[in-house]
């Protein structure tokens, strides 16, 4: 990888989509490549396969991750920083390292002059005023953004398939899943779409993508990345991630939208790590990994369970300490995360009433405010998003309270202190991410119950706030499967040293990364990448 | 709309039953900034001009809790005696209404920032009665709806526009425990009550504390218990009375309204009722149950806050002195009596007298005016006092231009009238309009030698001796002076004039 980079070798469009972030960065300092050069040759692969979500679904075979792709906006940036950096003197000195890197973000983070849409009818047409605290960073450094990633709708869901506005591909197989909320962002970047991109995961929907599409994603510790911006859905589980293809590139975008933010009262005061410099890796020697008992076997793919089980041996054979760890609450933490993200979604998407901004229905012959507020939700939201609403509203109700709510807060403590235990005894916890790879378009849209397993092994790091990265593990009937470290909380430099260390042991078992060996894509739709694409103007 | 409910004669309703009390006050914080938001706390802006997107409940808004808004809390909870919470956590209040920007409301459930005060409450015959605190929480405040197109009231109205400006600002609502054994004196305590957390949250600087711009809010919950009973009677609340003579008014009309359903063999419904100053009566509201159910959960945008006794002393160290200390003070500086006092308390005019005095007045002279022609102009304005545009330095003014006899007592009071419509100070007045007493003996002999010509029987009558009708000649000469003339002098003049005396 970085090993093997020539960054003076004559490249075509299609060889500089397929570097990885931190290479597209040094060719860009190293003058070899313009930020306008890498920005449009991802605009020119979007239009050639991306297609376009809002099509019918039999007639394109595009990838469909992005939603809105901003297209003068990421250009503009683009010829900013190139400018800066052929003018030389102090302000190209102080440019960021990564400025210039395109980048993309997900549809439930609000951008200023772009549409945000959460995937939802209720926010079609709505611009933000304002920008979410991590977009301000990334503006900041000059990372042009190329556009907005589909989701399931306010990010429920575990496929994408519950964006209102259509189903994201997963590159790897256009009839399968990517895997959400985040299939929007994980397909992009497996599919070369992007370098990488902005997640959010409180229950796995930057990790489970990842699994899907044989990418790396990231949920940070809890108040590790400022969620000011992010449309919420839990606010107690909620944090924006990296989605990317190796671990140093998360690492890298980690560290430009991290660190404490006012804005944001649950955002940690801690001094920000070093995280690009733990990216490196480290020796294998001597890292002890927990390995969990008690995450039930049969529910895992075979193929999965094999692949997991051969790497847990060549860690071991590798210096690793392996160490069986038990953490016997992660049986209810499933049933608990479905009571807390349900009770706080409730609570948070009750301002989406047609008052303020936002879809209005006003029933015929007019009404009052309450049958608007009614009409408007009734129509605004997916049956995913009502599903959870009254799910948790139920959950909060007095006489459920204590029963629901309260027994899922005392089960998220249990889950904390599994993980206390465990972390006396290792440095990092193994796990398979999701239990099977990506699933076919349409298998699971009808039983709600098998998606929610889907996040058994992921739901409780964002239980206990702690961090958690899915690695990709290889690959099973020609899909990509995900391995995920977990550290404890503020631990991120400890995850994405272990993170990189595994990274290389795969590559290095594999004859290299998993993610080079995505097929190649099938043509999309040609669509117009013009800033206008989705939805109308508010 | 509100048809009229039976009521009951007061006295007789006290005979039967006795009233049970319970006051929720909302107190509007003076922060520079909203609670939760660095948007302006002002009042009287163009509609929605205060607000960020957090005011407006946009997507992806996170709360910041304002740390000049806990320390108010503080304030308070030294000030009723109460204890200051060392962890407390917001929750959310959920309900859908589209003044509330999040359709819930961030307050505070089971940890309330302070807890278990009292309030020792005078009546107005200096009664004192302790009104137990049960808690009081931190929340935010709604925007305003106005309703257009009809009478203001919702029903009937074509539209309704709201304003977020509000949206906001931070309350503290305040929250005694059930106030038994008040009896007949259950309205004043009402009225006394309300009055004493209004000095109280003013004095020591944390609201403005202007019921007429809604800053203190009331809800008073009303029931009645048979005499000798045990056990409490249901409960009505009367929402957002909003001045304390209406919340007077409305207990009693509450306790007389209540003990005709009662005396009836009817049951009083809980319920919420709104006040209606016009006709002085409640009409029922929402039915409201202990089964209203607001989904309580912890805020998860926020975390816990934490106050320490460092924190809690430093304020208690800086707290101003509360106003039934400082009246206690000042009766005795100013040497009034117990009646004297009072009238100036309950008249609302001692923090007026208190700043003339500190200006240079005596207490006796600012007392006279403050009661007394100043008290009179805002009663013909209908304004109160404190809005009539007089202040403690123009009435010290306006003592200075007695003692250097520039005018008398009867200018004077014209003077005040003059300032009260906004002509400037009295110094100004005074020259403006030509009022300074006219001491000129050349002027006034010839306005008294006009006088003696034009009444030659007055003049008879007094050279017989008759000095009673030197009168009739004064009345002329202040007329031909416009009242400018020292009486004195013009009395010593005729009777020079005339040779007598």
């Amino acid at each position: 990888m970085t090993e093997t980079f020539d960054v003076n070798a004559t490249l075509g469009a299609d060889e500089l989509v397929r570097l990885t972030a931190l290479q597209m960065a040094e060719r860009l300092r190293a003058g070899t490549t313009t930020s306008v050069e890498l920005v449009q040759a991802h605009l020119d692969r979007i239009a050639a396969h991306d297609g376009d979500v809002r099509a019918d679904a039999d007639g394109d075979r595009g990838v469909r991750a992005y939603l809105h792709v901003n297209t003068d906006e990421a250009l503009a940036v683009a010829a900013e920083v190139d400018a800066i950096r052929a003018a030389g003197g102090p302000e190209a000195d102080a440019l960021h390292p990564l400025a210039g890197v395109p980048v993309a973000v997900k549809d439930n983070i609000v951008t200023r002059g772009q549409p945000t849409t959460a995937a939802s009818r209720m926010l079609e047409g709505w611009l933000s005023p304002y920008d979410a605290t991590v977009v301000a960073r990334l503006r900041e450094a000059r990372l042009p953004i190329l556009g907005k990633t589909n989701l399931d709708e306010f990010a429920m869901g575990g496929s994408t398939e519950h964006s209102a506005f259509g189903i994201t591909r997963n590159p790897w197989d256009g009839d399968r899943v990517p895997g959400g909320s985040g299939g929007g962002s994980a397909a992009a970047v497996a599919a070369f779409l992007a370098p990488f991109a902005l997640g959010s995961d409180t229950g796995g929907s930057v990790r489970e993508p990842a699994a899907f599409t044989g990418t790396v994603g990231v949920k940070p510790t809890y108040g590790a990345v400022s969620r000011y911006g992010l449309i919420a859905m839990a606010s107690s589980l909620d944090q924006i991630g990296p989605a990317a293809r190796t671990v140093a590139d998360a690492a890298a975008l980690q560290q430009v939208i991290g660190g404490h933010d006012p804005l944001d009262s649950t955002s940690l005061a801690d001094a920000p790590a070093d995280l690009t410099a733990a990216a490196r890796g480290r020796d294998l020697a001597g890292l002890r990994v927990g390995v969990v008992t008690d995450l039930p076997a049969e529910a895992f793919h075979p193929g999965i369970r094999a692949g997991f089980d051969e790497h847990v041996a060549a860690l071991r054979e590798a210096g690793a300490e392996i160490v069986e760890v038990s953490c016997p609450s992660f049986d209810a933490a499933l049933g608990a995360y479905y009571l807390i993200m349900p009770s706080e979604a409730s609570s948070n998407l009750a301002r989406f009433d047609g008052v303020r901004y936002g879809h209005r229905v006003v029933p015929d012959g007019g009404g009052t405010i309450e049958q608007v507020m009614g009409a408007t939700r009734a129509a605004g939201f997916g049956a995913e998003v009502k599903r959870r609403i009254i799910l948790g509203t139920y959950a909060l109700s007095a006489g459920y309270y204590d029963a629901y709510y309260g027994s899922a807060q005392k089960v998220r403590t249990l889950v904390q202190e599994d993980f206390a235990r465990a972390f006396e005894q290792v440095d990092v916890i193994l796990t398979p991410t999701a239990p099977t790879p990506a699933f076919e378009l349409g298998a699971k849209t009808d039983d709600p119950m098998t998606m929610y397993v889907n996040d058994l092994a992921t739901i409780p790091a964002n239980l206990a706030g702690i961090p958690g990265m899915s690695v990709p593990g290889g690959v099973v009937d020609g899909l990509p499967y995900g391995l995920q470290l977990m550290a404890p909380a503020r631990e991120d430099a400890r995850l994405y040293e272990a993170g990189a260390a595994l990274e290389r042991l795969v590559a290095q078992r594999r004859g290299g990364p998993v993610w080079a060996g995505a097929p190649e894509l099938e043509k999309g739709a040609q669509r117009a990448t013009t800033a206008t694409t989705a939805g109308g103007r508010a | 709309m509100s048809h009229a409910e039976q009521t009951m004669d007061f006295a007789e309703a006290m005979e039967r039953f006795d009233p049970v009390l319970g006051f929720e006050v909302h107190v509007e914080l003076n922060t520079a900034t909203k609670i939760f938001s660095s948007a302006p706390n002002a009042f009287g802006d163009e509609p929605n001009t205060n607000v960020t997107p957090l005011d407006l409940g946009l997507p992806g808004t996170l709360p910041v809790l304002n740390r000049e808004a806990v320390e108010y809390a503080i304030h308070l909870g030294v000030a009723l005696d109460a204890q200051v919470a060392e962890t407390c956590r917001f929750a959310r209040k959920n309900y859908f209404y589209p003044d509330t920007p999040k359709n819930f409301q961030t307050s505070q459930y089971d940890e309330p920032i302070v807890f278990d005060g009292h309030l020792d409450v005078e009546l107005e015959d200096g009664e004192v009665f302790r009104v137990e605190i049960e808690r009081a929480h931190l929340e935010d405040d709604a925007g305003k709806l106005t309703h257009v197109g009809g009478s203001g009231r919702i029903q009937g109205a074509s539209a309704s526009l709201v304003d977020y400006n509000r949206a906001g600002v931070p309350l503290i609502e305040i929250v005694t425990k059930p106030i038994v054994g008040a009896g007949a004196r259950a309205p004043e305590l009402a009225r006394a009550y309300v009055t004493a957390i209004r000095d109280i949250v003013k004095a020591i600087g944390i609201s403005d504390a202007r019921m007429e711009h809604g800053n203190v809010r009331c809800d008073a919950n009303v029931s009645l218990m048979e005499k000798g009973a045990d056990r409490f009677g249901t409960r009505t609340e009367t929402k957002n009375v909003g001045s304390t003579r209406a919340v007077q008014q409305a207990v009693t009309h509450e306790i007389q309204r209540q003990a005709a359903v009662l005396a009836a063999g009817g049951t009083v419904t809980q319920e919420t009722r709104h006040w209606h100053e016009d006709t002085r009566t409640t009409t029922s509201g929402r039915p409201k149950s202990d089964a209203d159910d607001y989904r309580y959960f912890p805020e998860p945008d926020l975390v816990p806050v934490h106050v320490d006794a460092a924190w809690i002393e430093r304020v208690r160290a800086e707290l101003p002195e509360l106003p039934a200390v400082r009246n206690r003070r000042l009766k005795g500086e100013w040497g009034f009596s117990d009646a004297e006092f009072r009238d100036v308390v309950n008249a609302g005019v001692a923090d007026q007298i208190a700043e003339t005095v500190e200006a240079g007045a005596s207490a006796a002279a600012a007392r006279k005016w403050w009661m007394g022609e100043i008290a009179r102009l805002a009663n013909v304005a209908e304004k109160e006092v404190a809005e009539l545009g007089v202040t403690p330095a123009h009435v010290v003014e306006v003592e200075e231009l007695i003692a250097a006899k520039t005018i008398n007592d009867k200018i004077a009071k014209q003077v005040l009238g003059f300032v009260a419509e906004g002509e400037g100070s009295p110094k100004e007045i005074v020259e403006a309009r030509s009022l300074a007493v006219v001491s000129d003996d050349g002027a006034l002999t010839a306005a008294v030698d006009a006088a003696i010509a034009d009444n030659p029987d007055v003049v008879a009558k007094i050279q017989g001796g008759k000095m009673a009708a030197v009168g009739a000649l004064i009345g002329p000469v202040m007329k031909a002076t416009r009242g400018q003339a020292d009486a004195g002098r013009v009395r010593e003049i005729v009777l020079e004039r005339l040779g007598v005396g």
